[in-house]
């Protein structure tokens, strides 16, 4: 789905990623962890095309992001659901109709659609909030109206920055289980996270591949936990 | 029109999703308004200005510039043969549609006014007067004026449009610069859309950068800003041309004494013409805030 091949990556001083090749395979169930600074965000923008490669490559649904145009990295976010770190909204805009964005955006609010943004709302907790401007909202609540509003075009590949970072323990237990039962369902999903539990607890249920950066490189962390 | 009816429709479609999505701005909406609204009022004087300056030159160079006079000088002894000669030149000028000497009566009626009823005019000096009237090609006075000073001495050829032309010239004028003025209210409503686009675009980086991680184009969202300014454009505009057409309308209708300033009221077919300013507004805004937008959307890659 999301490959990158030799990928160096810096903001304009020295390398912050380097030499990074990685496939993000179909229906793989991976978390991403690292010291606070290491590079997790800036890899995740790498896989959605928001920032595109100093050195090397990388193909999004087997095009390379160098070729794409905005437009087609437009209609690829339509298949990756990203959950910024910090979660932005159209603060005009009620949290339903945030999180309804992307099928506006892609013409496709049906009412079908709407049916769903309420399952949706439920099953991250935000039901009844649904007429609260963003600003009115907690962190927590905001992460799990990101999260809400990354899953509902049902996308093919979900990266999550920090989904669980504001939440409590049960809260973050749920929205894991919403995660593992989309993989389950098909669906790649990549976890950016600095919490060691989340990831045991994630462990128990599905096969999750552990991936770490450290000294600009990715590395697997598979047994250690 | 119907044509650019087409064109207008997917703007003015109620299209909430893709309006909503830029965060209304009270202010600046007002001020776009206002400005498009002069900006209109203000075209339609120009195009009347332009049209009554248009209509004043042709008229003056039309039907006034078709005549002319000749004035004999001479002692009364040749006075009778000047004129002769002077007629028959006339009648052999390529472009003199007719010639004709005025009757003493008729002199005597053009005097009359300066000089009261029971003017003796026989007694006096009173140049001999010949009324010419040219084709449409007219002929070349200054051959005329030539053979006429060969043939009758005495003969001035005096044209009319002598001191007609430099008015002819400037109504002209006035008609160039309505038009240029209408050029120059476009091209600053295109700046003023242009500014004010930019500034909401960048006002609204956050949400550009939201619309865009949810996979919108940018085609999408350049539309929304477009739309928005379109509208609003079209708005001021149809407000500023009524505002502008009822002014006009105030102005008194053309009459002899006014001469041109009463004329300057649109006439017949002409006022139809303000109704393509605000579809003219508003296709300026479409192209200034699509042009600003794919821009800043460039910029903000
Ligand atoms: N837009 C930017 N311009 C310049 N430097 C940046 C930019 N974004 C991030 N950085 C730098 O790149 C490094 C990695 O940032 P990144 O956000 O990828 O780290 P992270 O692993 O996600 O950290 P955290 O766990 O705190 O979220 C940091 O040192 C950061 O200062
Ligand atoms: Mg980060």
């Amino acid at each position: 789905m999301i490959e990158l091949n030799n990928v160096a990556y810096s903001y304009g001083g020295d390398a912050l990623l380097n030499d990074i090749t990685f496939s993000l395979a179909p229906g793989s169930f991976h978390f991403l962890t690292g010291p606070s600074g290491s590079g997790k965000t800036t890899f995740l923008k790498l896989c959605y095309g928001a920032l595109l490669p100093t050195e090397g490559d990388i193909r999004i649904f087997d095009h390379s992001a160098k070729d794409m145009g905005r437009d087609a990295v437009a209609y690829a976010r339509r298949r990756i659901g990203v959950v910024h770190q910090d979660c932005k909204f159209l603060d005009h805009l009620p949290l339903d109709e945030n999180i309804a964005l992307p099928l506006t955006v892609s013409g496709q609010a049906t009412p079908d659609q709407v049916a769903n943004l309420n399952e949706l709302m439920s099953w991250v907790g935000l039901t009844g909030k649904g007429d609260a401007l963003p600003p009115e909202l907690s962190g927590g609540e905001r992460q799990r109206a990101a999260l809400a509003r990354a899953l509902i075009m049902s996308p093919d590949v979900i990266l999550a920055d920090e989904p669980t970072g504001n939440v409590d323990w049960e809260m973050s237990q749920r929205l894991l289980r919403l995660l593992i039962e989309l993989n389950k369902m098909g669906k790649t999903v990549m976890i950016a996270t600095h919490d060691l539990a989340l990831i045991r607890a994630a462990k128990a249920q599905v096969s999750a591949r552990v991936l770490r950066i450290s000294n600009n490189a990715l590395q697997s962390a598979g047994v250690d936990l | 029109m119907k044509r650019f009816l087409e064109f207008l429709s997917p703007l003015l479609r109620v299209d909430a999703g893709a309006d909503r999505v830029v965060p209304p701005s009270g202010f600046t909406v007002r001020l776009t308004v206002f400005t498009a609204a002069a900006m209109a009022f203000l075209t339609v004087f120009a195009l009347a200005l332009s049209l009554a300056s248009g209509r004043l030159a042709q008229t003056w160079g039309d039907d006034l510039a078709r005549s002319s006079t000749i004035r004999i000088s001479a002692p009364a002894g040749q006075m009778a043969a000047q004129t002769e000669a002077a007629l028959k030149v006339l009648t052999q000028t390529p472009g003199v549609e007719s010639a004709r000497a005025l009757t003493t009566e008729e002199q005597k009626a053009l005097l009359e006014p300066w000089f009261g009823p029971g003017l003796p005019i026989e007694s006096l000096p009173v140049p001999q007067l010949i009324d010419v009237a040219e084709t449409s090609e007219g002929f070349d006075s200054d051959g005329l004026r030539l053979r006429l000073q060969a043939e009758a001495p005495g003969a001035v050829l005096d044209e009319h449009n002598r001191w007609r032309r430099p008015l002819v010239a400037a109504a002209g004028r006035l008609k160039l610069l309505g038009w240029v003025s209408i050029l120059l209210i476009t091209a600053t409503t295109a700046a003023m859309v242009t500014l004010a686009a930019n500034a909401s675009l960048a006002a609204n980086a956050q949400v550009i950068e939201v619309l865009r991680l949810v996979g919108a184009t940018d085609g999408y969202i350049a539309s929304a800003f477009v739309r928005r300014y379109t509208v609003r454009v079209l708005t001021g505009a149809a407000v500023g041309t009524v505002a502008g057409l009822l002014a006009i309308l105030l102005m008194p209708g053309s009459n002899d004494a006014g001469g041109f300033l009463t004329g300057l009221r649109f006439e017949g077919w002409h006022w139809f013409w303000p109704a393509f300013v605000p579809p003219l507004a508003a296709v300026v805004a479409f192209a200034a805030t699509q042009g600003a937008a794919r821009r800043v959307l460039g910029e903000l890659a």
